[in-house]
């Protein structure tokens, strides 16, 4: 199955939810935000937010920044 | 009555601080001297930027992790949008993966001079407030744009000194004069600063805070400078309260000399 991740295509082995989306990317789930088609996906429904063929996901970090 | 540093405190939004200088958390060297310099600044509020994660780069580590949420507030920013709509996005995004309802509100119009839009940080402001955010928004040092963002219910406005990161100081100390003594909400200085001196300024100009990140991070002994920005911001607060003497075109002598020759 193929998604759209951060922009690029993505490959998943089989059927997974964005939280194991983010396991198997190796990123702490705390420390992101997550899109899936254009609408967030809270912490406590990405074990739940299952991924389908063609979706389009945004995985966005905190960084560095000021003035 | 004496003024005492420690008895001044920052209030926005109902929230406390003992530190009015608000620091940044880019271009450090590394995390952990940002860590030092936030901690020798004594600065209690620390602005966070969201991005499109590198799925590349080293995932584990995150500038979450060195920041002490302890002491320091997190003001996650929408730094990169330049339309009301992607600020909202990015707002809505902090808040969901922080928990805060805290933003700091930044709409820019040109690439070059990072000036803010002020009708799309309008416009992305009202919808913030209508969502139950905190909104601090960074603005031009206009006065009727501040009391037009105040009336649509910013915590807080945030003038800026001089452009992002240009380190020209305070251009404008009149006009800035003018948004402190106009705003019923706190006035943080925002941008410009570029040496402690700066920021002692925007202070005696009444100035309720100072938000910098450049001047310390890029500067060539940052540790020393954090330092030297909590202090300027501390030094001029008190110089603000304890009210200057008048300025006059001609001498007059602090010591009772008259009478004694002649």
């Amino acid at each position: 199955m193929n998604i759209i991740l951060n922009g690029k295509p993505h490959a998943l082995a089989g059927a997974a939810s964005v939280a194991q989306l983010l396991e198997s990317l190796g990123l702490s789930a705390e420390m992101v935000a997550v899109e899936k088609n254009l609408e967030i996906v809270p912490k406590a429904e990405r074990a739940n937010a299952l991924l389908k063929e063609g979706d389009q996901v945004e995985v966005l970090r905190f960084m560095g920044g000021g003035r | 009555m004496s003024m005492d540093a420690g008895a001044d405190q920052l209030e926005i939004a109902g929230k406390r601080f003992t530190s009015r200088l608000l620091i940044g958390t880019g271009g450090y060297a590394s995390f952990a001297e940002m860590q030092a310099c936030h901690l020798a600044s004594g600065a209690e509020i620390a602005t966070v930027a969201v991005g499109r994660h590198d799925l590349k780069a080293q995932a584990s580590d995150s500038v979450l992790k060195h920041i002490d949420r302890g002491r320091i507030t997190l003001l996650p920013n929408t730094a990169g949008a330049y339309t009301a709509a992607e600020a909202v996005r990015l707002a809505r995004l902090s808040r969901e993966a922080l928990g805060t309802e805290w933003v700091k509100l930044e709409v820019l119009g040109n690439p070059t001079t990072l000036w803010p839009d002020v009708a799309e940080t309008l416009e992305a402001c009202r919808i913030l407030v209508r969502e139950g955010f905190i909104v601090l928004p960074y603005t031009t040092d206009d006065l009727v744009v501040a009391k037009r963002l105040e009336d649509e219910g910013a915590a807080a406005v945030m003038p800026l000194g001089s452009m992002i990161g240009s380190g020209l100081g305070l251009l404008n100390p009149v006009t800035l004069g003018l948004i402190i003594q106009a705003a019923k909400v706190p006035v943080i200085v925002d941008a410009g600063v570029g040496q402690a001196s700066d920021a002692a300024l925007a202070m005696e100009l009444g100035a309720d805070g100072v938000l910098l990140n450049s001047a310390v991070a890029l500067c060539q002994d940052p540790l020393s400078m954090a330092k030297a920005m909590g202090l300027a911001v501390r030094a001029g607060r008190l110089s603000f309260l304890s009210g200057r003497i008048a300025k006059k075109t001609y001498a007059t002598p602090s010591s009772p000399g008259a009478g004694l020759k002649g």
